[in-house]
């Protein structure tokens, strides 16, 4: 896994934004360098919603911003209806933010402590809307009451007297007021209650709906994931694994690590026996000295000397569905269709066995 | 009806066999603060046997881990109030002065805490904050206790345990950390566990081989092990009871697959809802429970539940529903109109016509629901 290349891209035309070959590297002092995003290619057309997932460590929170320039990504593109992010000067860059805004993971600790309500969501438009406090008044009451925080008791508070739950509204209100045309959620809902986690989904998907928004929504629990997302990338290590259209990941994973992973996630069904589950042994490895070839092999239950050599591209194995792996879970396509006759794709009897 | 007992008590008579390690009988937790009391445990009374794992679940605010808590006898705090009684192999802690009770932690009864960040000291290498309680506990050697500690992480299958002595918690991931402190809480053979959230911050995959490794030295050791978690799917193959917790009472405990098949209180119902599956498809619309916990000093009147409830009725907001059971006597629940009885059904259909908003937001998921509960 853990594979470049980049057949899962669609026509630029079609898409808002297209990312291409991110590389994302932190100096980690002795000349050595964190390699915490190598190489990873994906895009979004409009209205759409891009789920990012993947263990702690995987580079998924990097992607996101990187989206933003923060950091500046080391190489690669990142092109936003047409304009390539990563060309811009400061300046440009900083105009441009006001379309790509973030929520992030711990609502309370992502609001000012100090501040009113009011004016934390209408610190945008302090900046690049009207200067009118009336008129910014309006906005931020109109989007106040769409993300269900009652906009007149809310104005003059302060974060701590918000529960989580409204607070990672009010973060949502801040990320709205620009009207933006993507909004990068950073674990929106790892923090809540499932009761609470559930209402914020719910209200992302109405105002998704509202708005015309355009999503990437990074997440560790594939279930979350499955439920905002219209498409699901599934990164390890800095890698991108697969790619597909949501319904489909779910129905048939194409990658081992997506299968070890999904098993893992937990169900809320006491039939469901977990000692029966393959756990996925061991942990990350060192994103400083990353594994040769296939990132995934030192896990992976399928490895053999060619995923030590040779690294995976993507490849289709289905309609909207592309993985980078060698021994993949589903036979892959040739020519853009499906092989005909299912061919018994060797020793993965043990793994839950591909049906083509 | 026989089985109706006193408001928000389980009866410990209804699992008490007299062979049980733990028996909780009524206990109360306040915290004065300037605003009142916060009710945090407001009568909780149940039993647990060795060998046998019970989970507590709830949200935020409902009280679960005030309650292990106050098992264990850690909210020493001036203004926390404990009353009730907890007997531990026969054994009464309640009352017991700090340094009677050090004598069972970690001997006795031990705890995993959620954050495997912070429960840790960072300046103290592993292998000493490994060594302390049993040198403390067991009377050991430097030397002895240091075997003790190889063995230890070797069980909570930590690879080049002596290596890793010497290391301080900065130095290991999560998962290895949680490990640790697993480890640690297990040093002197406990009977009694309490992990608190062990999982919740760790990712799911580390989360699955750290609940495997915590049903596994369960097994090994026999223990009885109190699991604290707010997800219901984390406690659904790996309890042999639940006990779901709101507002700082017990809202329905049952034994784990009797919970999930016949579940009783409307809440139970909603948590179990909230949880998004990977079976639905995608966008499938989340089945939130409406609102939020209430506040414990001045919480609703009748029952706490009501304002959030698709079932409530005038009775509930007077009056709070004691613990009763219907079918068998090791399922009890404190609701009026319990699901799935026609008291239950009828109350949700009369909301549903007087357009009572939480029972509206209730009718999309009871179309579904023969595919969720079935």
């Amino acid at each position: 896994m853990a594979g470049s290349g980049t057949a899962h891209l669609r026509p630029a035309d079609e898409v808002l934004l297209q990312v291409t070959d991110l590389v994302v590297e932190f100096p980690a002092g002795k000349g050595r360098t964190v390699k915490a995003v190598s190489g990873i290619s994906f895009d979004i057309a409009p209205g759409e919603t891009l789920g990012l997932v993947g263990e702690s460590g995987c580079g998924k929170s990097t992607t996101g911003r990187a989206l933003l320039r923060l950091p500046k990504p080391t190489s690669g593109s990142v092109v936003l209806d047409g304009e390539d992010l990563a060309g811009l000067d400061e300046k440009t860059m900083r105009r441009r933010r006001t379309q790509l805004q973030m929520i992030f993971q711990d609502p309370i600790s992502s609001l000012n402590p100090r501040r009113m309500i009011g004016d934390v969501v209408a610190e945008p438009l302090n900046v690049w809307g009207p200067k009118d406090k009336d008129e910014q008044w309006d906005i931020v009451a109109r989007i106040l009451d769409q993300v269900g925080v009652d906009p007149g008791p809310a104005r003059y508070k302060r974060p701590h007297e918000f529960s989580g739950g409204q607070c990672q509204r009010i973060s949502i209100a801040r990320a709205l007021v620009m009207e933006p045309q993507l909004i990068i959620c950073d674990e929106p809902v790892s923090a809540l209650d499932v009761s609470i986690q559930a209402q914020i989904l719910n209200l992302l998907d109405d105002l998704k709906a509202e708005h015309g928004l355009t999503l990437v929504f990074i997440a560790h629990d594939l279930a979350v994931v499955k439920n905002i997302s219209d498409r699901v990338a599934v990164m390890y290590l800095g890698k991108m694994c697969e790619i597909s259209e949501a319904d489909q990941l779910y129905a048939g994973p194409a990658h081992p690590y997506t299968q070890l992973l999904l098993g893992s996630s937990p169900v809320p069904d006491p039939d469901v026996d977990v000692n029966a589950i393959e756990p996925i042994e061991g942990e990350l490895p060192s994103p400083i000295s990353p594994p040769s070839g296939c990132r995934f092999r030192t896990r992976c239950p399928f490895a053999d000397e060619i995923c030590a050599a040779e690294e995976p591209t993507m490849r289709q194995v289905g309609d909207d569905h592309y993985v980078a792996c060698h021994h993949p879970l589903i036979e892959p396509w040739v020519d853009g269709r499906p092989v005909e006759a299912a061919v018994s794709v060797g020793d993965f009897e043990t793994g839950g066995a591909p049906t083509v | 009806m026989d089985n109706e007992i006193r408001v928000g008590r389980t009866p410990a008579r209804h699992v008490d066999d007299g062979q049980s390690l733990l028996v909780v009988d009524d206990l109360r937790t306040h915290f004065a603060v300037a605003a009142g009391a916060v009710r945090a445990v407001d009568g909780v009374s149940f039993s647990l046997s060795r060998g046998r794992t019970l989970g507590v679940v709830g949200e935020s605010g409902s009280g679960k881990t005030v309650l292990s808590r106050s098992i264990m006898g850690l909210n020493t705090t001036d203004n926390a109030t404990t009353t009730g009684s907890v007997k531990y192999a026969g054994e009464e802690l309640i009352g017991k002065s700090v340094k009677q009770k050090k004598a069972l932690w970690g001997a006795e009864m031990a705890m995993v805490f959620q954050d495997p960040m912070t429960s840790l000291n960072p300046v103290v290498t592993i292998g000493r904050q490994l060594t302390e309680h049993v040198r403390y506990h067991l009377d050991m050697g430097k030397k002895e206790s240091e075997d003790v500690a190889v063995a230890l992480l070797k069980s909570v299958h930590i690879p080049e345990a002596e290596k890793r002595l010497d290391n301080y918690p900065h130095q290991m991931s999560g998962g290895m950390r949680q490990r640790v402190c697993i480890a640690i809480a297990l040093a002197c053979g406990p009977r009694m566990l309490f992990a608190d959230e062990p999982t919740t911050a760790l990712d799911v995959t580390v989360q699955h081989q750290i609940l495997n490794l915590l049903a596994e030295q369960q097994s090994d050791r026999a223990m009885a092990m109190i699991l604290v978690t707010h997800d219901l799917g984390v406690v659904a193959g790996r309890t042999d009871e639940i006990m779901v917790m709101y507002a700082g009472k017990v809202a329905e405990k049952a034994p784990t697959a009797k919970l999930f098949s016949e579940l009783r209180h409307p809440y139970t119902q909603g948590l179990l809802w909230s949880i998004p599956k990977v079976t639905q498809p995608k966008h499938t619309r989340l089945n939130a429970i409406p609102g939020r916990p209430p506040n414990l000093i001045d919480p609703p009147s009748g029952c706490k539940f009501s304002p959030r409830c698709a079932y409530a009725q005038d009775i509930c907001r007077t009056e709070e529903p004691q613990l009763r059971s219907i079918d068998s006597a090791d399922h009890v629940f404190a609701c009026h109109f319990p699901v799935g009885t026609p008291e239950g059904e009828a109350a949700l259909q009369s909301n549903i016509e007087a357009e009572y908003p939480p029972a509206l937001a209730a009718i999309g998921r009871l179309s579904a629901s023969e595919e969720v509960v079935g």
